[in-house]
């Protein structure tokens, strides 16, 4: 790496969710809902300088054959609002909503996204997302039907029509599309940001390519420094296509850690967060959303069901898909017997996503690794624990950033773009 | 002994987008120990301001007591993202949420979202008591105590004090439950603007849903009787208060109020319309708040936490805590058809 200048650490911190990676039997769980746990990790984020603070969506509560699933954290606020709440007590994070472009309308988004900017001062963000999911639309006008192939049509005429909105600063847009037609003024100047910062999420090739021309962040999700690179290379290269710089889209896997005195006493408490995320109960349920069956007489602690998956099952619902149950329940088998994986251990295999583990030292250094080989353009890092989930990377890993002169000391812009290094969209 | 009062103020003051003018006016309002304030909204080019719900929920950490009730539509939206959100207000502002209940009927709004063409009004009335409806059924659909977290059982809820909402109407039907747990207050504060001679549905969601009606009416005579009319419908827990232009307020406008107050008989107070809220609002905290307080019509401070702690309206208890659970948390979730469910 002689003579390139070190690249700097994008680094956002993800709220802690509705998914079993949120250890809510730890002593040192609060709640997931009162404004005091979200204004304690967002001051958390701020105090470590971080870029943003990023809250996930949710429309339904999920089901597990036919009933509620129960073994998580469930229940959490709606996030636009509880972020124009924040920005009343932190003063330069940005402030990132999930928020579905499927049972959302361009006019009424947008103009909450802007006012978001405004009320933050140009700190606000929008992931979007998309669903078609019938199960999810049973709570919409819409209702459920999609087409799975005008998902990202939709979403991509959204974010243009959103831009449209926000650039036309308080004068009349008129939009003709095969998604929208719509004449509309939206009662607010152009956002400080120009455009609020928009993220992308997802792996598939449409969302890489809608990241790609659309896109300022992308919040991905791979297991190693080689699949980062991969992905890395892909997506920017067709950064060109669309008359972008591979500056232009940051890349921000989510990713966990977990820190120890001693790299070995990090593992330990990995290995025991992992069970405590992945209990005999949560094995099963993850099993059940492939094998579309009920399970609950198998052996957690045995080996995977001898009989095969029932494609086509809607058994659970509000989960993302996984893909062909046939040929997962191959690729699970093979892993189990290679690696002598008793079920639970299988899915704590299975459902770890890429973490970081080890002394401050050890983090600090394997976060900067990746970065400076090009594998992430920085992180969003997901906390096991809600509130306190960041305060020791905060206290102990980002101080170890700023001594190899990888991140801020202080943040140097006002704007959630500035912090992120993103060019101002030119005004319409 | 005069009564104590109940006192809100509207914040609207057109051409504002920024958090510190709105929090300033809500801070004088504080100052003032009003019950609530409340801030217009709507999908239209005029005039300048950001969305409601927005803006009192950024200046909610920055204020303490005073109840924050944003105009949130009914037309064009989804029942469902405007319950969370309100229900999310609630949350962010620690028991002090309501909800001005809105419609919007111009062709302007509906060309912005070119879903639909405007409805006439009745209609849209309508559709919004279904929305009021289906809010107030996601609200209850969290049984108080829903979150167990039994370290025993791994279970973080008790999945049987959640609830279907498996509301079917004419405009749209949800299913439910809520995605937010039962906000603070149980369900926040409805209220709806209602003109002496409104229209028959306008005037059915407010005595059938509002836990407060700001009543328009051309003099005290009518005021009375338009208030005691929707008593006998809605009963005693409606709060009724008159809308009031406030322009330059001083101690001569409190012997003025004072007056007024006496001669308009039936209502519980006062909602006060600033012609300029940055001037008005102060004006009235400094120089009119002290005179109706040493006449006893007005708090001397807060004695409660929540919105409806000032309103003294008491907390609802969830509709499906009370006996026999009348929707089953095991009902089959497939028992319309697709054309019902994607209408």
């Amino acid at each position: 790496m002689t003579g390139r200048p070190l690249k700097q650490i994008h680094l956002a911190a993800h709220f802690p969710g509705v998914n079993n990676t949120t250890v809510w039997t730890d002593p040192a769980s609060r709640s997931q809902i009162e404004f005091s746990s979200f204004r304690h990790l967002a001051e958390t984020a701020e105090r470590g300088k971080f870029d943003f603070f990023f809250l996930a969506e949710g429309l339904r509560l999920r089901e597990v054959k036919g009933r509620i699933h129960d073994l998580d954290v469930v229940g959490r606020p709606e996030s636009i609002t509880v972020l124009n709440a924040l920005a009343a007590v932190t003063d330069r994070l940005g402030l990132a909503a999930t928020v579905n472009a499927t049972f959302n309308e361009p006019y009424e988004l947008a103009r909450r996204l802007a006012s978001l900017d405004h009320l933050s001062e140009g700190r606000a963000a929008w992931n979007v997302v998309t669903s078609s999911d019938a199960f999810t639309g049973e709570n919409f006008r819409r209702g459920g039907y999609l087409d799975r192939a005008d998902r990202y049509t939709r979403a991509a005429e959204f974010v243009r029509l959103a831009r449209e909105f926000w650039d036309a600063d308080g004068a009349q847009v008129r939009h003709a599309g095969p998604q929208f037609d719509v004449t509309g003024t939206l009662s607010l100047p152009r956002p400080p940001q120009g455009h609020p910062v928009v993220i992308q999420a997802g792996d598939s090739e449409e969302g890489r390519e809608f990241a790609a021309s659309a896109a300022d962040v992308i919040f991905s999700r791979h297991s190693t420094l080689e699949a980062g690179q991969a992905f890395h290379a892909d997506v920017k290269r067709r950064l060109a296509a669309y008359g972008r710089k591979p500056d232009d889209l940051k890349i921000m896997p989510g990713v966990t850690y977990v820190l120890g005195d001693t790299d070995a006493d990090a593992h330990e408490r990995a290995a025991e967060i992992r069970r405590a995320q992945v209990g005999p109960r949560t094995a099963i349920a993850f099993l059940e959303q492939v094998w579309g069956v009920d399970l609950s007489d198998h052996d957690p602690d045995g080996p995977l069901p001898a009989a095969d998956p029932v494609p086509d099952s809607e058994l659970v619902q509000g989960r993302t898909r996984l893909g062909d149950p046939l040929e997962i329940a191959a690729r699970w088998r093979a892993t189990a017997a290679e690696k002598n994986l008793t079920t639970r251990e299988l899915v704590i295999e299975l459902t770890g996503r890429q973490s970081f583990i080890g002394s401050a030292s050890t983090v600090a250094a394997q976060l900067d690794e990746h970065v400076q080989n090009d594998a992430a353009d920085g992180f969003i890092l997901v906390p096991h624990l809600t509130p306190g989930g960041l305060d020791d990377f905060v206290d102990q890993v980002v101080p170890l950033l700023q001594e190899r002169g990888v991140f801020r000391t202080e943040y140097t812009g006002r704007t959630l773009r500035e912090h992120l290094g993103l060019p101002s969209p030119a005004g319409g | 002994m005069p009564r104590q009062l109940h006192f809100s103020a509207a914040l609207d003051s057109p051409g504002h987008v920024r958090a510190d003018h709105y929090t300033a006016l809500a801070r004088a309002a504080e100052r003032a120990t009003l019950d609530f304030v409340t801030l217009d909204d709507s999908f239209t080019a005029a005039p300048h301001r950001p969305d409601a719900l927005a803006a009192f929920a950024r200046l909610a950490p920055a204020t303490g007591r005073i109840g924050l009730v944003p105009a949130v539509t009914t037309t064009h939206t989804e029942p469902f993202h405007t319950s969370i959100s309100v229900n999310t207000l609630d949350w962010v502002s620690e028991g002090r949420a309501g909800w001005l209940v809105t419609v919007s009927g111009t062709e302007e709004e509906a060309r912005a979202f070119g879903r639909r063409p405007v409805a006439p009004p009745p209609e849209l009335w309508a559709e919004a008591a279904d929305a009021v409806e289906v809010a107030a059924r996601l609200w209850d659909s969290w049984e108080d105590d829903a979150e167990i977290r039994d370290i025993a059982t791994g279970r973080f809820i008790d999945r049987e004090k959640l609830h279907y909402t498996d509301f079917q109407g004419r405009y749209f039907s949800v299913r439910g439950p809520s995605i937010t747990p039962r906000p603070p207050q149980g369900r926040p504060v409805v209220v709806v603007a209602l003109a002496a001679d409104d229209l028959p549905e306008r005037t059915a969601l407010a005595t059938r849903y509002a836990d407060v009606v700001l009543l328009d009416a051309p003099g005290p005579d009518a005021a009375r009787a338009a208030a005691d009319r929707l008593r006998l419908q809605a009963g005693e827990q409606l709060r009724i208060l008159l809308r009031l232009g406030l322009a330059l307020p001083d101690r001569a406008a409190a012997d003025a109020l004072t007056e007024r107050i006496a001669r308009t008989g039936g209502v519980d107070g006062f909602h006060l319309v600033p012609a300029d809220p940055g001037r008005d609002l102060a004006a009235f905290a400094d120089r009119v708040a002290p005179a109706l307080r040493a006449r006893g019509l007005l708090r001397a401070r807060y004695t409660g936490r929540t919105l409806r702690d000032h309103l003294g309206l008491a907390r609802p208890a969830s509709r499906y805590a009370a006996g026999p659970d009348p929707v089953a948390a095991t009902a089959p979730a497939a028992t319309r058809s697709p054309a019902e469910v994607s209408r």
